[in-house]
């Protein structure tokens, strides 16, 4: 069964720094949301709470009408079985080899067979492009290598609903259409429902169904790639054009 | 809101900030002790439930027992040897010095073996713990764990927790031996003391209260070095100087609580 997320009136400061201020904002089932916004204006942070590694000081998270943010810690855990996500600096467990990184969910949560298990990391790892590279530890991998091995292990488990924080950040652009096209086709095969953080706004387009602008600890905008290449919102107009003037100051 | 005058501060009678310091620290290390004794019944309560990870586990024990072996037997070696030196001149004085094996042998069972061990490993084992753990909270792996739905406590602290509290009384043990290996070579072939009337006393004096005292006490600083090491590792913040500084906070921490711990197990357990 497919997923759906409701966020209401989410806030969140770190110290004096007010990073959420009131977020509102709903995925569908088997929906692919993609969030834009600038660095530092809380996209992780946003992302952290769905799968509740941060409490908010106020607001509510549903997902599938259950709420995350009081959550006990049991529960917190079954809810992230059905979750997949992929850390902006790909967070891989360096005391363990990329193979190990793929198969610990299978491993921890299957009663699969080893050999069962060595076969489904292989074809997780060709799927994300890195093939043969079972026996490599984390430290031996290049960035872009890296963020396609927690691609991997988010999917190893085929999970209900992915997170993505940055999906495409660090890789050529080949590479990263070739990534695109695999969100896709999981998003197409398996409608699980997503959200994916992205600066790209080429990836944003091809793999979200939506998108939302995440700008001052708010989203000021959702809407389809169409209506938002057609917007006349002159903040996401300066940043879906990459521009430095407009009313977003970049200091 | 605004800032009190200066006037106010400067009217506080003297003694007022040392005791509001010292009132401070000691609030703040009660504090840490309550949040080291809750990760302690976390641990406790993880070690009962599967899965239960033998393989790490025996990873850890490797780590924290068959590393230090060599820094143990170096140090017991040469602390048995200078008790020697030192419990003979004293002994000397009233010519006691055929009992020293045993007073040596006690002394190193009961003390010196459980807490040199217990200082040398935080600073060697509960270093790397703070370190590695903290690492790993620093580059989110601690968070990866999570959202992969692995219990951090499980995984991480209850391997250490374990192996810290099975190869501590086994080093201590350690410990104590070499160093009467060191006080019994350094005796009868430096300081001329009959080697049978050395052995002979030394059975003579230990009783198996000095045994147990001393394993119990190794036991609980296995315990303490695993706890603060990995407390220490997940409380880290902010990158290499974050962890640089938990590594150190585990080792004082440690050695401090160890300290504290045996006065109490000595004072409970005499
Ligand atoms: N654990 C934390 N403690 C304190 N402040 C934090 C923490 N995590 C994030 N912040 C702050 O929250 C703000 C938003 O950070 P976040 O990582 O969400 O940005 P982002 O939108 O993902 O940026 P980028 O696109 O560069 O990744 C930043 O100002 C950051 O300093
Ligand atoms: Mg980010």
């Amino acid at each position: 069964m497919a997923v759906g997320i409701t966020i209401t009136d989410l806030h969140k400061s770190f110290g004096a720094n007010h990073v959420l201020r009131g977020v509102d904002l709903s995925v569908e089932q088997g929906e692919s949301l993609v969030v834009i916004g600038g660095s530092g204006s809380g996209k992780s942070v946003l992302i952290k709470h769905i799968i509740g590694l941060l409490k908010p000081d106020r607001g509510s998270i549903e997902v599938n009408g259950q709420e995350v943010t009081t959550m006990a810690e049991r529960e917190l855990k079954e809810l992230r079985k059905k979750f997949g996500m992929l850390f902006q600096a790909a967070a891989l467990f360096d005391s363990l080899t990329v193979g190990e990184n793929v198969a610990f969910p299978l491993v921890e949560h299957t009663r699969a067979r080893r050999s069962e298990i060595a076969e489904r990391v292989r074809e997780t790892l060709t799927l994300v492009g890195l093939p043969d590279t079972e026996h490599l530890y984390p430290a031996e991998l290049s960035g872009g290598m890296k963020k396609r091995v927690g691609l991997a292990r988010a999917l190893a488990m085929e999970p209900e609903v992915i997170l993505y924080d940055e999906p495409t950040t660090g890789l050529d652009p080949i590479m990263a259409d070739a990534i695109n096209d695999l969100i896709v086709e999981m998003r197409e095969r398996l409608a699980i429902t997503s959200i994916a953080i992205t600066h790209d706004m080429v990836s944003a387009y091809k793999i979200g169904h939506r998108l939302a602008m995440l700008y001052q600890g708010e989203i000021i905008f959702t809407g389809t790639p169409q209506e938002c290449k057609n917007t006349d919102d002159p903040m996401v107009r300066q940043f879906i054009t990459g521009s430095s003037v407009g009313p977003i100051t970049s200091v | 809101m605004t800032p009190p005058p200066e006037t106010a501060v400067k009217r506080r009678p003297l003694l007022a900030r040392p005791v509001e310091g010292l009132g401070r620290l000691l609030t703040n290390f009660l504090s840490e002790f309550g949040a080291h004794l809750l990760l302690l019944f976390r641990t406790l309560r993880s070690c009962c439930w599967p899965p239960f990870r033998i393989r790490l586990t025996l990873r850890q024990m490797e780590i924290f027992g068959f590393n230090s072996i060599p820094v143990v037997l170096i140090t017991g070696g040469f602390t048995g040897a200078v008790l020697a030196l030192q419990t003979f001149t004293s002994f000397k004085r009233f010519n006691a010095e055929t009992m020293i094996g045993g007073v040596i042998a006690v002394t190193l069972l009961r003390e010196l073996g459980p807490v040199l061990t217990g200082l040398i490993v935080a600073g060697r084992a509960g270093s790397a713990m703070a370190a590695e753990i903290g690492t790993m909270n620093v580059t989110e792996q601690i968070d990866a764990l999570n959202v992969l739905a692995t219990d951090p406590v499980n995984y991480l602290v209850v391997p250490r927790f374990l192996a810290g509290t099975v190869m501590m009384p086994m080093l201590s043990t350690l410990f104590s031996a070499i160093g009467m290996v060191g006080s019994y070579v350094i005796s009868v072939s430096v300081l001329g003391t009959n080697p049978v009337t050395y052995m002979r006393q030394m059975w003579w004096f230990i009783e198996g209260e000095d045994i147990y005292t001393g394993l119990i006490k190794a036991c609980v600083f296995g315990v303490i070095i695993s706890i603060v090491g990995s407390y220490q590792g997940f409380i880290t913040q902010g990158g290499a100087e974050g962890v640089g500084r938990s590594t150190t906070r585990a080792v004082v921490l440690a050695s401090t609580f160890i300290l504290i711990f045996n006065y109490i197990l000595t004072a409970l357990l005499l």
